[in-house]
């Protein structure tokens, strides 16, 4: 099994590091990961995206040109990529700064309204892990657990309270999902 | 860092150096690899026995190479394609005097100043020498991010025992993509043999020299026997590669670094409709592994060459097969990055169309 997901919104929203846990919470798991952030004249509060390959198998490009999941923070995003997300595919949407829906019917739609909820759990800034969080509980691409170790090995040398603040937005961002089903 | 680590694979490159015994690094910034001077200048600040310089170009930076070389030391320059083309006279100084030292290039779209997405241009400049003159470099490429930690050291040690400047050749993609990588312990550099050529100060010791001009031709070309006896021997004993599903194979597709996965998706979604199909993997570009590609011919019927250029390595294929096999191309130049869904159609319908033949 070889899943790709791309994760995007604009700089800022922390989207490389939603990217980088799964890849690291992949990795824990030993699975075959790879994770290939898109480089170039890239500008501050600018888009962001990355892709990340979590495979049972060795992993022939790291390039999704027809991902299973699509995570858009911002609407801008969502119109670059709904047309690529993979037919029966799933499209995770920052309904918070996206009010429209994409123009596919062959697709999924989660919408998760992460400003608020992060806001609500006192972290504004924890968004992107609020995100991940549903995109985990959805997906089942990694489990808790390896999440929850991956943001400590991502957050090591950082405070202690950085890391629970990230691993609680995680939590949030699942029980929406398991609230919402 | 103990166990499997997910790193960039500039970073990489930069970590296995260092555990390689690097100590020097000269570089001039460039993307898609400015990653990498960015890890040797943060890791050597906290070194007291390692030298780093943004130089204030390229060609500052590979006579640099040539200084720290000269005395002794594992020494490291990177770049990207203009930048490369800018240090090859200092490479050919290199080559000509004997003297070891890594060079990474991470390619990207040309020719020209290009574009900064991946791509396969520089495959003649660099397994053809690259500068004036009559010399090799080796070309190490990697296409995993642990292939990139194995081949840094490596290429270190390739570079020491030969005495000639080895390349090790990725493209954008190998170098921004992360992958699980473990590193080897770190080498002890009191373990590596003496080398007893540098010039250090000859205060005890007879003068030694290091030069790469001669004036006298027969002395010229004595040192141009010397390296090609050297090449010879290189020829003979590092030549690598990856053969993959060949056993059976009917037709083979040949890529190295980014290409050669992309390929090898390729290669299984054929396989799944019923096709021999397998990956030739080049590991070394200079020296190609030229005898076990031939090998191949004994069951293979034809081959197709997959490069992200217009078509270089295939000439290596066609020269290595000797006209016995076909040799078809498909190739996407400029920094576009093929899909495996694209190569594998490719790849499919030139099966078929062997495969129709009596």
């Amino acid at each position: 099994m070889s899943l790709k997901i791309v994760f995007s919104g604009f700089g800022g929203q922390g989207v490389l590091m939603m990217g980088y846990v799964l890849a690291v919470a992949g990795m824990k798991e030993d699975k075959h990961v790879t994770f290939l952030p898109a480089y170039g004249a890239e500008v501050r509060g600018g888009t962001a995206n990355c892709t990340v390959v979590v495979s049972d198998e060795e992993i022939a490009s790291p390039i999704a040109s027809s991902p299973e999941f699509v995570v858009a923070m911002n609407y801008p995003s969502m119109i670059k990529y709904q047309n690529m997300v993979k037919s029966g595919g799933t499209m995770f949407l920052n309904s918070d700064l996206i009010t429209e829906e994409p123009a596919r019917e062959d697709i999924n739609v989660v919408k998760v309204p992460v400003n608020s909820l992060a806001h609500k759990m006192g972290s504004d800034r924890a968004l992107n892990m609020v995100m991940l969080g549903a995109v985990r509980e959805k997906t089942n691409m990694v489990s808790e657990k390896s999440i929850s170790v991956a943001i400590e090995t991502v957050l090591e040398g950082k405070k202690q309270q950085f890391v629970e603040v990230n691993q609680k937005a995680v939590n949030v961002g699942g029980d929406f999902i398991r609230s919402s089903k | 860092m103990s166990g499997k680590t997910l790193m960039r694979g500039t970073h990489v490159l930069g970590e296995a150096a260092i555990r390689a015994g690097c100590r020097a690094y000269f570089g001039y910034p460039i993307t898609p690899q400015n990653e990498l001077p960015e890890y040797m200048a943060s890791k050597f600040a906290k070194m007291d026995d390692a030298v780093f310089v943004q130089a204030e170009s390229e060609i500052a930076s590979i006579n640099m190479v040539i200084g720290a070389a000269a005395a002794g030391a594992r020494v490291m320059t990177s770049s990207s394609s203009p930048g490369i083309s800018l240090k090859q006279e200092g490479i050919s100084y290199l080559a000509a005097m004997e003297l070891p030292a890594v060079i990474v290039n991470m390619m990207r779209g040309g020719p020209g100043l290009g574009n900064i997405a991946p791509a396969q241009g520089d495959y003649f400049q660099a397994t053809r020498g690259g500068g004036h003159g009559d010399y090799r470099v080796i070309v190490l490429a990697p296409a995993y991010g642990q292939e990139i930690a194995d081949m840094a050291r490596q290429a270190f040690d390739m570079a020491d025992h030969y005495k000639t400047p080895v390349m090790i050749l990725g493209d954008g993609m190998m170098g921004q993509m992360m992958e699980p990588v473990e590193f080897p312990e770190p080498l002890d550099l009191a373990t590596l043999p003496k080398k007893q050529w540098i010039v250090d100060g000859s205060k005890g010791r007879a003068r030694r020299t290091i030069l790469s001009l001669w004036l006298d031709p027969p002395k010229e070309e004595e040192l141009n026997w010397r390296l090609a006896r050297k090449y010879e021997v290189i020829s003979s004993e590092i030549p690598d590669q990856e053969m993959y599903l060949t056993d059976d194979a009917e037709m083979v597709i040949v890529a190295y670094g980014t290409a050669a996965r992309i390929a090898k998706g390729a290669v299984h979604r054929v396989r799944e409709s019923g096709m021999k199909v397998g990956l030739y993997r080049p590991k070394t570009l200079w020296p190609f592994p030229e005898q076990t590609l031939k090998g191949l011919c004994d069951h293979v019927r034809e081959f197709m060459v997959f490069e992200m250029s217009m078509g270089q390595m295939v000439e290596d294929v066609r020269l290595a097969v000797e006209g016995q096999r076909k040799v078809s191309f498909y190739g996407r130049p400029g920094g576009v990055v093929s899909t495996p869904e694209e190569v594998a159609s490719i790849l499919s319908s030139a099966y078929q169309a062997n495969h129709q033949k009596p």
